[in-house]
């Protein structure tokens, strides 16, 4: 495998099963099951920020669980610089390797655990890796830490609690908590979604400086694609699942091919008055993952379906140089 | 319609004067905790017991509303004239009751009507909304977010009110579903002749919704104005900020600007113009004098010492 990919995800499954009781679950022939990743694949180089872009139930925070292994796949491979990581069984190996990617979560309020300072926090992933050489050690690499975050004087800030921080502040701690180990991989499950407006310009610029320092490669996933755009590399489009198309930033957002990818860029509100929205916006909301629809997932919302796209599921096929679409449109 | 001066001990909305013409839509944007709520509770006369409202007038229709009883601002005022959708209303929906029959609750508890006929209302709004005429006896969960804040949004109007007040409408919700929100708010607006203050943080959604535009800043308005006006030529160095705070999709990509720091305790607001120890352009008079809330001209509003 060369050197420069990171991160590759090799058609990468994975089912819930749907909890119906005791009874039915005896009775029953074939067990339901959440569609929540099917079939995604995508490779993200060293030092390239990576986009995942949908709408909630698409799958996509799944797949960034699955990448770092919060959760186990029901099919497929996750290679790390490599390393098969699925094929890790040893929970000693699985340590070592999770110094190396580190997650960040959504909701700053709720991933701080309210009972610890600052301090606590941030050493935390310095005193399960045993990464300090001593407490000095442990007590200078927090304070750069903090002042990397801009959260000055960081001898006061150490000692507070999440009560006492705002949502900026709480989501910089855990940014820095991510950032603490220097890892070469990182995942970022909609870091700004519950802040203002005006502070996650602020985070935004400060994740980007923060991955420019480190060297990392960087798993970015959102629901807003204006946000992707300003973040991310290559960005892959989920829907139900599946990815229904990929390719770099720029391009994507120049000439968006999936109807979808289409629809999302069409949905960002314009912050122009004068400019009226003239495209239409798609009906409907994202269907069960369930019994996700027959052939392509999209069509019961598509403006463009054709009657193929009931019976027969489009592959994600290459288009062009690092641009690939899963749709019929372009496959006649 | 004029809304005037309440004064707190925090100073949550300090001095805060505004206008919502009919038909007129006004956004409020600010920060959180910069007392756009507030604003909007006052209006409602809903403060919780320890808000006071100091000093102040809102006038609806010529008549006072804090002057009023309150028992008459129950019955007259409250979701008859004025109705607010709440933040996080759709999730605040009774799990146990049918999304219909909590209609037909708020239909029955402000107005004289038998409850076949509130059924009827009830059907009716709902169909406004966009929902189908089946889901009527659906419960919450069965609803997605986006189906709930419709119906949240049937709710407020379910008494014809002249003034709907939606307080953040869409955060919770995803993209596309989010614009589908908001052209309903839309349509409705121009088919019922209604007036809106849509408070939110995010600049952008006030933009494809509203005509006029607040900015709040640590309990006072900044700057107040046709949005177009605001839009063309920001006079305040914060609403400037704000219109280029987030990331868009159309046009060159740019770098997004930020406002350093974090909006101030309001317990003790700083001294002289509440926003200068962010101010890329503050003077030495921002520190010591409080600018006045002055028009420059065409019902354009700052509160600034750069224009004078």
């Amino acid at each position: 495998m060369p050197e420069d990919i990171a991160m590759e995800a090799k058609s990468l499954v994975k089912h819930f099963p749907l909890h119906l009781g005791f009874f039915k679950t005896l009775t029953s022939k074939n067990l339901p099951y959440v569609h929540a990743v099917d079939n995604v694949s995508f490779k993200i180089s060293t030092r390239e920020i990576f986009g995942l872009v949908g709408e909630s139930g698409c799958g996509k925070t799944t797949t960034g669980r699955l990448l770092i292994r919060l959760v186990e796949p029901t099919a497929g491979e996750v290679f790390f610089k490599g390393v098969n990581v699925t094929a890790i069984n040893l929970e000693r190996e699985m340590r070592k390797l999770r110094r190396r990617m580190q997650i960040i979560f959504q909701d700053p309020y709720e991933s701080l655990n309210p009972r610890m300072s600052i301090f606590d926090i941030l050493a935390e992933p310095l005193r399960i890796q045993k990464v300090a050489e001593d407490e000095k050690d442990l007590k200078d690499r927090v304070t750069q830490t903090l002042d990397d975050l801009d959260l000055n004087p960081p001898e006061e800030f150490m000692f507070r609690f999440p009560h006492e921080l705002s949502g900026g502040q709480r989501q910089r701690v855990a940014i820095g908590r991510a950032f603490i180990l220097q890892p070469e991989f990182l995942v970022a499950d909609e870091p700004v979604s519950m802040l203002d407006v005006s502070i996650r310009s602020e985070v935004l610029r400060l994740l980007l400086g923060l991955i420019e320092r480190y060297h990392s490669s960087f798993l970015y996933i959102t629901h807003d694609i204006a946000v992707a755009r300003h973040m991310c590399d290559r960005i892959g489009v989920m829907y139900l699942g599946e990815i229904v198309e990929k390719g770099s930033t720029d391009k994507l957002i120049e000439e968006p091919l999936h109807p979808y990818t289409e629809a999302l860029i069409a949905a960002v509100p314009v912050p122009d008055p004068t400019a009226r929205r003239t495209k239409v916006v798609i009906k409907g909301e994202v269907p069960s993952g369930i019994n996700p629809p027959q052939g392509c997932r999209f069509h019961t919302r598509c403006p463009y379906v054709m009657p193929i796209c009931r019976k027969e599921e489009p592959q994600l096929i290459a288009l062009q140089k690092d641009r690939h679409l899963a749709c019929h449109k372009y496959n006649a | 319609m004029y809304y005037g001066t309440v004064r707190g001990y925090v100073k949550a909305v300090d001095d805060v004067t505004f206008k919502v013409d009919k038909e007129d839509a006004l956004g409020l944007a600010g920060e959180s905790g910069c007392g756009k709520t507030s604003a909007a509770l006052t209006i409602l006369k809903l403060l919780p017991w320890n808000g006071k409202i100091i000093d102040g007038k809102i006038t609806l229709d010529g008549n006072d509303i804090l002057k009023m009883k309150e028992k008459d601002v129950r019955k007259k005022i409250r979701w008859k004239k004025i109705s607010m959708i709440f933040q996080g209303a759709m999730n605040a929906l009774h799990p146990t009751y049918s999304v219909g029959s909590q209609i037909v609750e708020a239909i029955l508890l402000h107005e004289d009507v038998g409850k076949r006929e509130a059924q009827e209302r009830a059907q009716k709004l709902l169909e406004l909304v966009g929902i189908e005429p089946q889901k009527v006896s659906r419960y919450p969960h069965e609803l997605s977010g986006g189906m709930k804040q419709r119906v949240v949004t049937a709710m407020a109007l379910a008494c014809n009110p002249a003034l709907v007040i939606a307080d953040e409408p869409t955060t919770a919700l995803d993209v596309i579903v989010q614009a589908q929100v908001l052209k309903v708010m839309k349509e409705l607006q121009s088919k019922l002749k209604l007036s809106w203050i849509l408070i939110t943080h995010d600049l952008s959604m006030i933009t494809e919704t509203c005509n006029r535009l607040a900015i709040m800043y640590a309990g006072r308005i900044a700057e107040y104005g046709d949005l177009a006006d605001l839009y063309k030529e920001p006079l305040h160095p914060y609403t400037e900020k704000l219109l280029t705070a987030f990331p868009s999709i159309v046009g060159p990509k740019t770098d997004l600007s930020s406002i350093p720091g974090f909006p101030p305790d309001l317990l003790v607001p700083p001294p002289g113009c509440r926003f200068h120890p962010r101010c890329p352009k503050a003077m030495e008079i921002c520190r010591r004098d409080e600018p006045a809330f002055v028009e420059t001209g065409g019902g354009h509003f700052v509160s600034c010492h750069l224009y004078k």
